[in-house]
């Protein structure tokens, strides 16, 4: 299999990025756009858990100007990767702008690569509109795995993601993140205990439409991952956080599944549980863990996903990593820790702890955040 | 013809322990030990025994040691005190050398050099004995995905599963026929199979009316020889395992003696008293994978799509060629089962030297199922020397659903590999149906020893799990980055695809 540029990567081989991290996410449910302010002043609070070697955003109604097409937000590592990724989209893609991300050189980061971003639209002709998202995955695919040291780190539409190596206020003074807008932040900062220096390490991890922050460590990882190979998403980085958006892609998007019964795939109620309950979601329960038991994720986690119009959050089945939702108005926010949304909210509606494998989902318009599927 | 042969063992007897209680002389069924009363003493017929330590076990003064023959010819490396003696044993006999229970050569096991990974700090190993791990395993084929239908706010499974097997530990036991075995044997395997919410797989022999209470517990056998197979026998069992091979003699098929065959063997084989049973070395109505596919699916519709099909063979150089076509064909469950893999009589040239190892077959064929994108179709059950729970944390990392243990099983109710059931006069009354030497195995003891067995494993397994920080078994299974090599070639490493130890 094909890793894309291991000496930075993963210079030791590692079977995944092991790390420890904060989360914060914030959404505005009436789709009013906001700037960096308040993300910024609440994941910076949390620097106990990150040590400097990565740290990302991923923002939603980001580039309402070109709201329909496909925004790539790739790294090089070198001149020659930049040709040959080029030289892929240009086969590929009608480019509609193609420009350098503006950044701050002044910022206090970590040997940046170079970065650049393409409005695009698939090649007319080459495909149909329905099948846009998966022409889209496959030639990220491609590039990713085929133009040595060219890495597509957001591909959604009317969204990015902004990540490097650097604490959280690096990253967000390197990338001018001061100059930008939207309704819903997930921010992420982190402490590796491997692969320090690789920017495409760092989180939000993003694919089409998704972007996944994640903290924690996934002990199912090598089932999850030769899983996901047999439905052709090949796992280039070794991250967890990719293994969870892969997933996130099949369920949803090729699978139809709503985000409800994808939170009981990935962290199932226990047989006891099950063996309890009424004869018919003891089926559907019995069912899922039968289909999908290879992406049940295993291991500490907690994750906070995002795409367009809605913000989830979950942990693992016996909750090893912390997850706390609150609510202030019009605005929802989940984060690692209290603290840091009570910096930028004082006086909450609502907050309260998620319980363990039941998602929280946030929706544009929706009045409250849902805690579901008690029943299916 | 005077035999050239010398005793393989020499019994020692120490003489100021013996109380000429003669226990040994009963519990022997090779007439090793005898008693001389002129002289009041127990003396031995070593060349007749055969090592199986029924008569240490059970002297009530332990006055009895076993040792192999210290006396040697000239030391050779190429021809071995096993080589000479067999070929002595051919120019007396002019036949095929037979033996029992699964190749005993020194160079075939892989499951010492893998090594298993624990939590350390970064994830939290789980405790067993505070928090719940699971170990419930469903055998069968899965769907791609599963149809949800939304019917104002409920959801409705459209996706409806084929049948599964629930094994509330991933620990099967193995197909052992009646025949080679007696009832007791079967009946205690059956009980601990329902004990344990597991399943016994009958084996080629058919399956007693005694034991059809269990049924739910039970995997019924179907092979080239089709003894016993009924439509009340595919009925009565949970699932229906076709037997193409065996670990232990692939392309081979069995031959049970006619002085084995009792009344009750007879009757549950459906063939006369006392005549041999010949298993045909294929299924000659199976000559190739289309044929295999029409047996799959009559079985199905003599079961009426009621239970899964499984198919086993033997371990060979192309089995993920083969298991790739079986799956197509319909099997629900492929069984491998690996040059270990023990039987009650096979040639030993072919018991030694034909198939691969279980842990390369497992890795490659799993491997291949996920290359064509169909592992999901059909759960993996593998066979062939499983010998502890790290075996089976082993073998579950590298792809398999789940295992089948047959000499594990035995030795837990008294088998110590003699490697002699073929004689049919297993002294623990394991591999024989002798009624007066099958009544030594009270079921009642046997059946607690395979539970203790089962449950000690599946604490075992549980604690295996937990260190790696995984609650469940299925997040394990095909976990390949949890398992690292050592002392392994390049080549090796790259078939099981797992890393080296350090890496």
């Amino acid at each position: 299999m094909t890793r894309i540029v291991d000496s930075f990567n993963n210079p030791y081989n590692d079977d995944k990025l092991i790390e420890a991290c904060a989360l914060f996410g914030m959404m505005n449910l009436s789709g009013r756009r906001f700037g960096v302010k308040d993300p910024l002043k609440a994941i910076s609070n949390m620097r106990e858990r990150s040590n400097g070697l990565g740290a990302g955003f991923a923002i939603y109604g980001l580039y309402p100007e070109h709201e329909n097409d496909y925004a790539l937000h790739i790294m090089y590592l070198n001149m020659e990767a930049r040709e040959r990724a080029e030289m892929l989209i240009r086969e590929n893609f009608d480019v509609l702008e193609a420009e350098e991300i503006p950044v701050n050189p002044e910022a206090k980061v970590w040997r940046p690569p170079s970065l650049w971003r393409y409005f695009v639209q698939p090649k007319k002709g080459a495909t149909n509109i329905s099948s846009h998202d998966d022409y889209v995955l496959e030639n990220v695919m491609r590039i990713n795995t085929k133009s040595k040291g060219a890495f597509v780190f957001s591909s959604g539409k009317n969204m990015g993601v902004f990540k490097g190596v650097g604490f959280p206020e690096d990253i967000a003074e390197y990338f001018c993140l001061d100059e930008y807008k939207g309704y819903m932040w997930i921010c992420h900062t982190r402490f590796p205990t491997n692969t320090p220096g690789w920017w495409g390490g760092a989180q939000p991890f993003n694919i089409l439409d998704w972007s996944v922050i994640h903290n924690g460590e996934l002990s199912s990882y090598g089932t999850n991952r030769r899983y996901l190979e047999m439905h052709g998403y090949y796992c280039t980085m070794q991250t967890d956080s990719e293994v969870i958006t892969y997933a996130l892609d099949l369920l949803m998007r090729k699978h139809k599944l709503p985000i409800e019964v994808v939170a009981k795939i990935f962290a199932p109620p226990f047989w006891f549980e099950i063996d309890s309950m009424t004869p018919k979601e003891r089926s559907f329960y019995t069912a899922l863990r039968q289909c999908y038991s290879n992406l049940l994720l295993n291991g500490p986690f907690t994750i906070i996903v995002a795409r367009t119009g809605e913000m989830i959050g979950l942990a693992d089945r016996i909750k090893l990593r912390p997850l706390v939702a609150g609510i202030k108005d019009d605005v929802f926010y989940l984060s690692s820790e209290e603290a840091a949304i009570r910096l930028v909210s004082p006086h909450l509606d609502k907050v309260w702890y998620p319980r363990a494998g039941e998602p929280v989902i946030a929706r544009l318009k929706s009045a409250e955040p849902l805690e579901t599927l008690a029943t299916p | 013809m005077k035999s050239y042969l010398e005793p393989e063992f020499i019994i020692e007897r120490d003489d100021e322990k013996c109380t000429r209680c003669k226990i040994c002389i009963e519990q022997c069924t090779y007439g090793v030990h005898y008693y001389n009363s002129k002289n009041n003493i127990v003396r031995s017929r070593d060349e007749n025994c055969v090592n199986c330590h029924r008569c240490v076990v059970f002297c009530p003064t332990k006055a009895i040691t076993i040792r192999r023959n210290p006396t040697q010819y000239t030391e050779n490396w190429h021809w071995t005190k096993e080589v000479i003696t067999d070929i002595k044993k051919q120019a007396e006999t002019g036949r095929a050398i037979l033996t029992g229970m699964g190749c005993d050569k020194p160079y075939y096991t892989y499951w010492d050099k893998i090594l298993l990974n624990a939590s350390q700090v970064t994830n939290p190993s789980i405790d067993p004995l505070r928090e719940p791990i699971e170990i419930r395993t469903y055998l069968g084929a899965k769907p791609d995905k599963l149809e949800l239908e939304m019917k104002n706010n409920d959801i409705e499974l459209k996706t409806k599963l084929t049948p599964q097997l629930c094994a509330e530990t991933p620990i099967l036991f193995a197909a052992i026929s009646l025949g080679a075995v007696n009832f007791n044997v079967h009946l205690a395997l059956a009980r601990a199979a329902a004990e344990c919410g597991t399943f016994m797989n009958c084996g080629e022999g058919g399956l007693d009316k005694r034991l059809y209470q269990y049924g739910d517990h039970i995997i019924v056998q179907v092979a080239s020889g089709r003894f016993g197979v009924s439509p009340e026998y595919l009925n009565a069992g949970a699932a229906i395992e076709i037997k193409i091979g065996q670990g232990a003699k692939p392309g081979i098929g069995g031959h049970l003696p006619g002085e084995k065959v009792t009344q009750e063997i007879a009757q549950t084989r459906m063939i006369p008293v006392g005549t041999d049973a010949l298993s045909p070395a294929p299924h000659h109505d199976i000559y190739s994978i289309e044929d295999l596919r029409q047996l799959i699916y009559a079985l199905k519709e003599a079961t009426d799509y009621t239970k899964p099909v499984a198919v086993k063979i033997a371990a060979v150089h192309n089995c993920a060629a083969i298991a790739s076509g079986m799956v197509r064909a319909g099997a629900d469950i492929i069984v491998l089962d690996g040059i270990r893999g023990a039987t009650g009589a096979a040639p030993k040239v072919i018991r030694d030297n034909v198939g691969i190892p279980i842990e390369l077959a497992l890795a490659s064929v799993d491997q291949r199922l996920r290359d064509e994108g169909i592992r999901n179709k059909a759960s993996i059950i593998v066979s062939g020397g499983i010998r502890n729970s790290a075996d089976i944390v082993k073998a579950i990392a590298l792809g398999a659903d789940a295992v089948y243990i047959g000499t594990a099983a035995l030795v837990a109710i008294g088998c110590t590999l003699c490697q002699k059931c073929y004689t049919g006069k297993c002294p623990w009354g394991i591999a024989t149906t002798d009624p007066r030497i099958a009544e030594r195995l009270d079921p009642d003891v046997a059946t607690k020893r395979l539970v203790n067995l089962l449950q000690a494993w599946s604490i075992e397994i549980k604690e295996m799990l937990g260190a790696m920080g995984i609650n469940a078994i299925e997040s394990l299974r095909g976990n390949r980055e949890q398992l690292r090599g050592v002392g392994l070639t390049e080549t090796e490493l790259k078939i099981l695809g797992i890393k080296m130890a350090g890496e």
